[in-house]
């Protein structure tokens, strides 16, 4: 029962993109074309899962029984960091049809905030490791369909007739304040 | 005047929200009111500042393989100094900014000034380039605070001077990213035309 409120709770009423603001960038950024979104949900999810489950380790076996949690921030970045790099060797050997796939997205993916913030968002929550990891997994989920909606969107809009300042960007975050606003309408559910 | 161009940059011509789209995480999330934005531009301002002038001293020792995690390395401590210092002196400021604050580490912002400007140019212009760019960002903030507090809760710098609720609409997630598209227009109007 649990595990179904928090994945309900973070794919529609607390979306990462559109109620919690993390992401922003790469929502703006890629959502260009639905294949490349594609892409970027997958090498997303890739690393938030794995770097939730490091973080959620080193966070309750090294950093709270050694006093240091102040040294959270440092040690989750260089942790996702490093979990980026790793990624991009391990699957240019094992898998190099995906490595092409994913390509330029994996370095962008060290600095999106949605990686570093459900690794610390889990954290605050206190979730224990299987809701951390169901946590992640959810939210991973809920900045996919952002992005695949949006940019399902923004590609029909490429064809419409609109002023010349709000070509690109601006129209493009209006979109996103009106598809906030439907998401809205989930925030009764849990 | 030349240290002057590189300062003035950052608020219009290469502004970081407006023309170049970097940060937007934070100007989204904690723009609810002028004072969290502006306080939240200072302390990006700071750690911009602080990370430009280290990237650039140390630039020479650094070896080029490893430069992006080394920059992580640096930004990542001055934000843990900011979190410190402001859980420290100013806690309502650090309980309203939340998750934000320990974010500041992966705004685009901060690592893209690094890696693209304090790397490569002497220490003075990092310097001017380090606090034009993070008043710039400062400078956004505190406009779509404005704009949000405005229409959002009718006050002003918590200043109150419509009675009653405001267009509660903006204070919620949409108006932020409604607000943000139609400064960024406006923006683009008044760039098109200077130029």
């Amino acid at each position: 029962m649990n595990f179904i409120i928090i994945i309900i709770s973070a794919i529609f009423v607390n979306n990462i993109v559109l109620a919690k603001f993390l992401g922003v960038c790469p929502f703006i950024g890629v959502s260009n074309r639905v294949e490349t979104s594609i892409g970027m949900t997958g090498a997303v999810t890739f690393v938030m899962v794995i770097s939730t489950i490091v973080t959620y380790l080193l966070q309750h076996y090294i950093l709270i029984p050694f006093g240091i949690s102040f040294m959270q921030t440092i040690t989750f970045i260089l942790v996702i960091a490093a979990l980026v790099q790793m990624v991009e060797i391990m699957l240019k050997k094992v898998s190099p049809v995906l490595y092409q796939a994913l390509g330029i997205f994996l370095p962008l993916i060290t600095t999106n905030c949605a990686v570093l913030g459900v690794a610390i968002l889990a954290v605050q929550n206190d979730y224990n490791l299987i809701e951390s990891v169901v946590f992640s997994i959810a939210n991973a989920i809920g900045f996919g369909m952002a992005l695949l909606l949006f940019s399902g969107i923004r590609e029909q809009l490429e064809l419409v007739d609109i002023p010349q300042p709000m070509k690109g960007v601006p129209i493009a975050f209006i979109v996103a304040g009106l598809l906030a606003m439907a998401f809205m309408g989930f925030a009764g559910i849990v | 005047m030349n240290q002057w161009k590189n300062f003035n940059k950052g608020f219009f011509r290469e502004n970081a929200v407006f023309v170049l789209f970097l940060g937007l995480c934070p100007t989204l999330g904690v723009t609810t009111s002028v004072i969290n934005g502006v306080g939240m531009g200072l302390a990006t301002t700071f750690v911009l500042l602080m990370s430009n002038i280290v990237v650039t001293l140390i630039k020479n020792f650094i070896p080029d393989k490893v430069r992006i995690p080394s920059f992580i390395i640096i930004i990542a401590s001055f934000v843990t100094i900011v979190e410190l210092l402001m859980q420290a002196y100013l806690p309502g400021l650090f309980d309203e900014l939340g998750l934000f604050i320990p974010l500041i580490v992966v705004n685009c912002l901060v690592l893209g000034r690094a890696e693209a400007f304090a790397s490569k140019n002497s220490f003075l212009s990092s310097v001017t380039d380090g606090l034009g760019m993070g008043f710039g960002f400062t400078m956004a903030l505190f406009f779509l605070g404005g704009v949000r507090e405005i229409l959002g809760s009718g006050s002003f710098l918590g200043f109150k001077f419509i009675p009653g609720d405001g267009i509660l609409l903006f204070i919620l997630a949409p108006g932020a990213f409604i607000a943000l598209g139609y400064l960024i227009m406006i923006m683009n109007k008044i760039n098109k035309k200077t130029t």
